[in-house]
């Protein structure tokens, strides 16, 4: 007894000091792991000076029983409760007329309290199935400085979009460039990848995240978040994880001077599946 | 007193004399896993509190600032607003580190016990009739708080946040018929979406905790009003409820481990860094953080969508994506399951009787396996949605290591299941648990200088093995 009421002296002392030393703390100008700390052992002083209280000078007072119900309550009280209930719904439907009138409006009303929902976001229209690239657009990369034939080694990559529309959501694309004549695309996709160079759409298809990791020994595309994989030189076809629908790809040409730009938007929607998305 | 005086006059006049002292003399059973709920409900307090004083500072706006804060490696860069703010809590507010911080290892917390606490519920049947409405109003808060962390993590803007927003519209899309457009009206747009910010902190700060806070106030009621569960012991019956008074005993424990539930959560804030915003760096919807993993309570669902396979469908013209099973056909029907298992389980057992004691996961074998097998299977998830992470510490392939997930899966749920289904029907049908104490015999010397033995407990049988506390 006197050992736990010495405890619990400790505590609630350690308590006192260590707010104290929260207080000089903060007008020193905090330091977050000073403050945790503090406020370890304030808060932990409280609450173990409080349950020892409770647990080791409280002999006092034992262990009470008291009773419970063990089984549904009697029918007859809740058989009054029922009639109570429904004994209020009758005396309304009885007048039939008022009864649906009143059904009626506050339907209607429901449903007029629906409509300000459609002010929530823009109608999707055909926004999935563009996006900001179109024919003569040229390539810059995320500093918004233009990109052209001379910016990729052979082997690597780098995100591009198209020039009035840097940090775009939908229209962020990787250019690779890779060994010319590595790419087994169909005729008329080839002649959007010139000399060794190819675009796709950066978004996966799976759940949307920016693809980052290229595997330039393998010539894959893998996406940081679940793993989908795409093969680059196969037309970005998914070869491992989730993802079942290739990358889109962005058809570009090379001008004589070295400036690359693409020929139209994206071979496909960009991103994850939706409804209206037709099968490929 | 004064106090004497305070509460006679407030009696006085709200003639409240009966129910006070009915529910100040009220009898809480003492078992340790009673604590799980309680720290839930603590952590949320916390939640509550530190979350108010970051709301203070927290701007929910994508406008676009330049960052001129302390923090040298992202001086001069652009961020958003909601991210400068973020920062600048971490950075320049006195104490709004140890704040933040302390707001995300409560959520963790918060989380954790909330999931223990249905485990233990579970596996004790404390769910069973008359408590199914508390058993419902509890998987409601376990939804709650899942809603509650994703919103809240999402805040910051970071580049972690953002894949995971990314997800979720991309889960929102996958939704037939309507997924386009609910995902255009959460958002506000086409993903990043101009209002989402706004949205997730309106979510976040007021109807989510509005939500926590009715059914919260919900579930104490039913549990005050209908009791505690409590193990079979000797001198206990269905029809009473022995522990310890509210006031002042209980109440002094219970608020004591609040205190304590506070002090170790603010010594995580304090001491284990969390979110790191600053090292993930802004949200830029070109740019995915790698690895990138959720917090625990979502890590399973991430999990699921790592190793399901690349399904998707065609109907009528329409595509239905890989998202759809496993983002949402699937963790609804886990929680379908999970919400009506009291009464699935009441319907195969034929049981509709009433219940106050709580049974040892031994009486009931087939549920402690079921839950046995449910837990692996949560398990299993977690590890899958770090399976990057995994993979690197274990030294092996992630694609490797992705199949044998795929196997475990199953696997493991089935073996955990049957194996503690086995051993549940083992411990039940043996007379006495093998840990426990021998039987106790007191022998008393005679007067012919023999031993004779006074008294000694009865064999008991496989129910009766909780010793009564000894307070």
């Amino acid at each position: 007894m006197r050992r736990a009421s010495l405890l619990v002296a400790i505590s609630f002392g350690a308590a006192i000091l260590a707010a104290l030393g929260l207080f000089v703390v903060y007008v020193a100008g905090g330091q977050p792991q000073v403050e945790g700390a503090l406020l370890f052992v304030a808060l932990v002083g409280i609450g173990m000076g409080l349950m020892v209280w409770a647990t080791r000078l409280m002999t006092g007072i034992g262990h009470v029983t008291q009773a419970r119900r063990h089984a549904p309550p009697p029918s007859g009280e809740k058989e009054a409760a029922t009639e109570a209930m429904a004994g209020g719904v009758e005396e309304m439907s009885r007048r039939r007329l008022l009864f649906r009138l009143l059904l009626g409006a506050a339907g209607a009303l429901g449903l007029a309290a629906i409509f300000p929902i459609r002010s929530l976001g823009r109608a999707p229209g055909a926004s999935l199935f563009r996006t900001e690239w179109r024919a003569g657009l040229r390539l810059v990369n995320v500093d918004g400085n233009l990109v052209t034939r001379d910016t990729l080694e052979v082997d690597s990559f780098t995100t591009v979009f198209p020039e009035d529309a840097v940090g775009s959501g939908d229209s962020q694309a990787v250019l690779i460039r890779v060994p010319p004549g590595s790419l087994r695309l169909p005729a008329d996709r080839l002649a959007g990848a010139p000399d060794g160079y190819v675009a796709y759409s950066k978004i996966c298809t799976h759940a949307g995240c920016a693809l980052g990791l290229y595997l330039a020994a393998v010539h894959q595309l893998r996406c940081p978040c679940h793993q989908s994989t795409f093969d680059v030189l196969n037309g970005a076809e998914p070869v491992y994880g989730p993802a079942a629908r290739p990358l889109p790809q962005l058809p570009i040409e090379i001008d004589p001077d070295g400036t690359i730009r693409a020929l139209g938007d994206f071979t496909a929607p960009v991103g994850p599946a939706f409804w209206d998305l037709p099968p490929s | 007193m004064i106090v004497r005086r305070w509460v006679e006059g407030v009696d006085e006049r709200l003639e409240g004399s009966s129910f006070i002292s009915r529910n100040l003399r009220k009898v809480f059973p003492d078992h340790w896993s009673f604590m799980l709920g309680e720290i839930a409900l603590y952590s949320f307090l916390l939640l509550v509190l530190t979350g108010t004083f970051l709301s203070f500072f927290f701007l929910a706006s994508n406008q676009p600032v330049t960052y001129t804060g302390p923090y040298q490696p992202l001086q001069g860069q652009t961020v958003s607003a909601a991210y400068d703010s973020v920062m600048r809590i971490s950075f320049e507010v006195r104490a709004g580190l140890v704040m933040r911080q302390m707001h995300h290892w409560a959520a963790l917390v918060f989380m954790g016990a909330i999931i223990a606490h249905l485990i233990r519920v579970f596996f004790t049947g404390a769910f069973r009739k008359p408590r199914e409405i508390s058993w419902l109003i509890g998987i409601g808060l376990f939804l709650s708080g899942i809603g509650a962390g994703f919103s809240g993590y999402s805040l910051p803007d970071d580049a972690l946040s953002g894949a995971g927003l990314r997800i979720a519209y991309s889960i929102m899309l996958s939704i037939p018929f309507v997924g386009t457009w609910l995902a255009y009206l959460f958002f506000g747009g086409e993903f990043p979406g101009p209002d989402i910010l706004n949205r997730l902190l309106v979510l976040h700060i007021f109807i989510i905790p509005l939500a926590i806070f009715s059914l919260l106030g919900a579930h104490l009621a039913v549990v005050w009003h209908q009791t505690h569960t409590q193990f079979r012991a000797p001198g206990r019956t269905e029809d009473t409820v022995t522990g310890t008074p509210v006031w002042p005993k209980f109440a002094l424990k219970s608020i004591g481990l609040a205190f304590t539930t506070f002090g170790v959560i603010a010594f995580l804030g304090g001491l284990f860094q969390v979110n790191p915003i600053w090292l993930y760096g802004p949200f830029v919807a070109y740019s995915t953080a790698s690895p990138s993993q959720p917090d625990y309570y979502i890590g399973w669902l991430e999990g699921l969508l790592r190793v399901w396979p690349d399904w998707e469908f065609h109907v009528f013209g329409h595509t239905i994506g890989e998202l759809l099973l496993p983002a949402l056909v699937v963790p609804g029907l886990v929680f379908t399951i999970l919400a009506l298992w009291p009464f699935l389980e009441a319907r195969v057992s034929g049981d509709h009787e009433w219940h106050h004691f709580a049974q040892h996961p031994r009486e009931a074998p087939v549920r402690s396996g079921f839950g046995a097998a449910g837990v692996a299977f949560f398990v299993v998830l977690v590890v899958a949605g770090g399976n990057d992470v995994v993979a690197k510490f274990l030294g092996v392939e992630v694609d490797s290591f992705n199949s044998i997930l795929r196997w475990a899966l199953f696997l493991v749920p089935v073996l955990s299941g049957l194996a503690t289904y086995w051993i549940c029907r083992d411990l039940r049908d043996r007379p006495r648990h093998p840990l426990a104490a021998p039987p106790r015999v007191t022998f008393r010397r005679n007067a012919a200088g023999g031993f004779e033995e006074i008294e000694s407990e009865p064999p008991l049988a496989g129910q009766a093995l909780e010793e009564p506390d000894r307070t």
